[in-house]
């Protein structure tokens, strides 16, 4: 049984009016346990709009999800957010920019229990969440009564990643995630996805705009094109091919939308 | 009125001791000065508890909740109603509290639920608290001389007679610093800690399998608490209710937290809690200075105005200097 399935999604926008729109005609998909997949596409091909469906920020128009075999499809998207982590292309929308990294942590520490009237930040938890702000090798670990909102954009995205996992969840969702950073910090946080990942055994969806990342990291590729998948290529076929390839089809697929 | 005696005491003195002597007791202008200062404490002591309240929904929240307009003579009502029939000062605080929780439970509901706008939703309660209020009090203008308060009755007869004078100051100071120690003890709860992040990052407390919609609601039902617990006590120590009362407030609780904030922004250990209670006090203290140096008060709401356009331009400025992007509810200027 898949983690995740999308079962025949149907999502079309503007229903009926001139301006509708269809991204999904039974659209199919199916990610395994422990997947790591990479996912690229041109703008409009449906990458952000499966993840938003995935996520609960959007209803198909027909069709089904379904989380290790549970339908997710009536659960609002915080309710979703017990089992999916998600971060964002957006640095600053993981994080409370006005908290300290302490409180963000304590904050984040507490997904899955009530948020009560007890102590917001327990001090006790202080030296363990040095310990894994250490493992990010961004000096946070000093900072921890630093505001985020203070942090660069880098330094926020790791921060965003930790806080995204360090309760437990079933699928991990990265929407663009390193797309607003410079190339440098990209790369690192890239290097840091991964091993978070590998380390906690995540199955993970990527969605990306950079083909080397897509083809360097994780164990399966899918490339989209007007809402269907038009490579899939896991573990040993994933392993076979390269950037220049996926560049071929890319550029092939652009000539025929006339870009 | 005693700026008045005190600047005709410099000219004709004789005047105002005469004026005075039903006072049975002679006033020199340190008295009058000591008066004033009294009436600034008082009144700003009041007025920060609603301040804290549009602190709560303005800054944290980042929701511009008119429904305060509504809140504050809503609660006035509720406790002049309740004091006219005998129920108990402090009883009559906490019910007002909790009629303002209720109505900030409809502007929460109006916008999260039935998605209206933050300030639609808070126009519309605004606007049915005003025949509320009017049902409350049956009449525009209620008068409750005579009755038990929180400054005259109860726990506050323990204090000696003869600080009788004081006794207003004594009890809205205590009430202005416990409810300011009570939101700040909330502020650093877990389910408080969620009202902070929901107002600077919604997406966050979303991802943290939270309803961002239910904290918001919260936090409104939480400020026009604070808003009705205000008016309440201002009803008891003015002893009548006014449902004008309320006309201005978001303006004059909004003005309290942005020159709070921006007088004491460079001190880094002071809560925001605190600033805005000075801020309160400041702000009152310009009114009564202006009213003093002879303005009309018609012209209260007009000032009230000029003031809060000044905190603002000033605060933004000061903003801008330092770097930082000016902008309104902006919670990263905050300090829990």
């Amino acid at each position: 049984m898949a983690m995740l399935q999308l079962q025949d999604i149907d999502m079309v926008f503007n229903p009926g009016t001139v301006n509708e729109a269809a991204i999904f005609r039974g659209f199919n998909l199916g990610i395994e346990q422990g997947q790591f997949v990479s996912v690229v596409g041109s703008n409009g091909s449906g990458k952000t709009t499966m993840l938003n469906l995935i996520c609960g920020s959007m209803m198909p128009s027909r069709g089904d999800i379904l989380l290790e075999g549970q339908s997710i499809l009536r659960l609002a998207e915080y309710e979703r957010a017990q089992f999916i982590g998600r971060v964002f292309q957006d640095p600053s929308k993981g994080t409370s920019p006005s908290m300290t990294i302490l409180e963000n942590m304590a904050l984040a520490d507490n997904k899955g229990k009530p948020y009560n009237l007890s102590r917001g930040v327990n001090r006790k938890r202080r030296d363990d969440y040095r310990a894994q702000l250490e493992q990010l090798h961004l000096g946070l670990e000093d900072k921890l009564d630093v505001r985020v909102g203070s942090l660069s954009g880098g330094q926020r995205q790791a921060l965003s990643l930790l806080i995204c996992t360090m309760t437990p969840i079933r699928l991990l969702i990265l929407d663009e995630h390193t797309a607003a950073l410079d190339p440098k910090t990209s790369e690192n946080i890239m290097i840091l996805t991964d091993r978070l990942v590998r380390e906690k055994g995540l199955t993970t969806l990527m969605v990306t705009h950079n083909l080397r990342f897509a083809v360097q990291y994780g164990n399966r590729l899918i490339m989209m094109d007007k809402g269907k998948a038009i490579i899939d290529a896991a573990d040993e076929a994933k392993k076979a091919l390269e950037v220049q390839d996926l560049v071929k089809t890319f550029s092939e697929i652009s000539i025929e939308m006339g870009n | 009125m005693l700026i008045r005696h005190a600047k005709t005491f410099v000219e004709e003195p004789a005047k105002v001791f005469a004026e005075f002597s039903a006072w049975d007791e002679m006033r020199c202008p340190m008295d009058v000065f000591l008066e004033i200062t009294k009436g600034i404490l008082e009144q700003g002591f009041i007025y920060s508890i609603m301040a804290m309240g549009v602190y709560v929904s303005y800054q944290i929240l980042a929701f511009p909740d008119l429904s305060v307009d509504g809140t504050f003579p809503f609660g006035a009502a509720i406790a002049a109603m309740l004091l006219l029939n005998g129920t108990d000062p402090w009883l009559a605080c906490l019910m007002a509290a909790i009629g303002g929780a209720g109505a900030g439970l409809v502007t929460g509901l109006l916008h999260v639920r039935l998605k209206i706008t933050d300030l639609l939703s808070g126009i519309l309660t605004m606007t049915a608290l005003w025949s509320v209020n009017l049902a409350i009090a049956k009449t525009s203008l209620l008068s409750t001389f005579g009755t038990d308060t929180i400054f005259n009755s109860g726990i506050i007869k323990l204090l000696p007679e003869s600080l009788a004078p004081w006794y207003v100051l004594i009890v809205v100071f205590l009430l202005a610093m416990l409810m300011k120690l009570l939101l700040d003890w909330y502020l650093r709860t877990k389910s408080g800690m969620l009202l902070r992040a929901v107002g600077d990052n919604a997406q966050l407390v979303t991802s943290l399998a939270k309803n961002a919609g239910t904290v918001k609601i919260l936090g409104l039902v939480i400020g026009n608490g604070y808003t009705a617990f205000a008016g309440a006590v201002l009803c008891q120590q003015q002893k009548f209710f006014d449902v004008n009362m309320g006309t201005g407030m978001m303006v004059m609780g909004l003005a309290s937290v942005i020159i709070g904030m921006t007088l004491f922004r460079k001190m880094t250990l002071m809560k925001t809690t605190t600033m805005v209670v000075l801020g309160s006090i400041f702000y009152k203290a310009c009114l009564s200075l202006a009213l003093n140096l002879g303005f009309n008060p018609n012209y209260l709401k007009l000032i009230m105005t000029v003031i809060f356009t000044v905190a603002l331009v000033a605060n933004n400025l000061s903003k801008k200097k330092e770097g930082g992007v000016a902008g309104h509810g902006d919670a990263s200027a905050a300090r829990y």
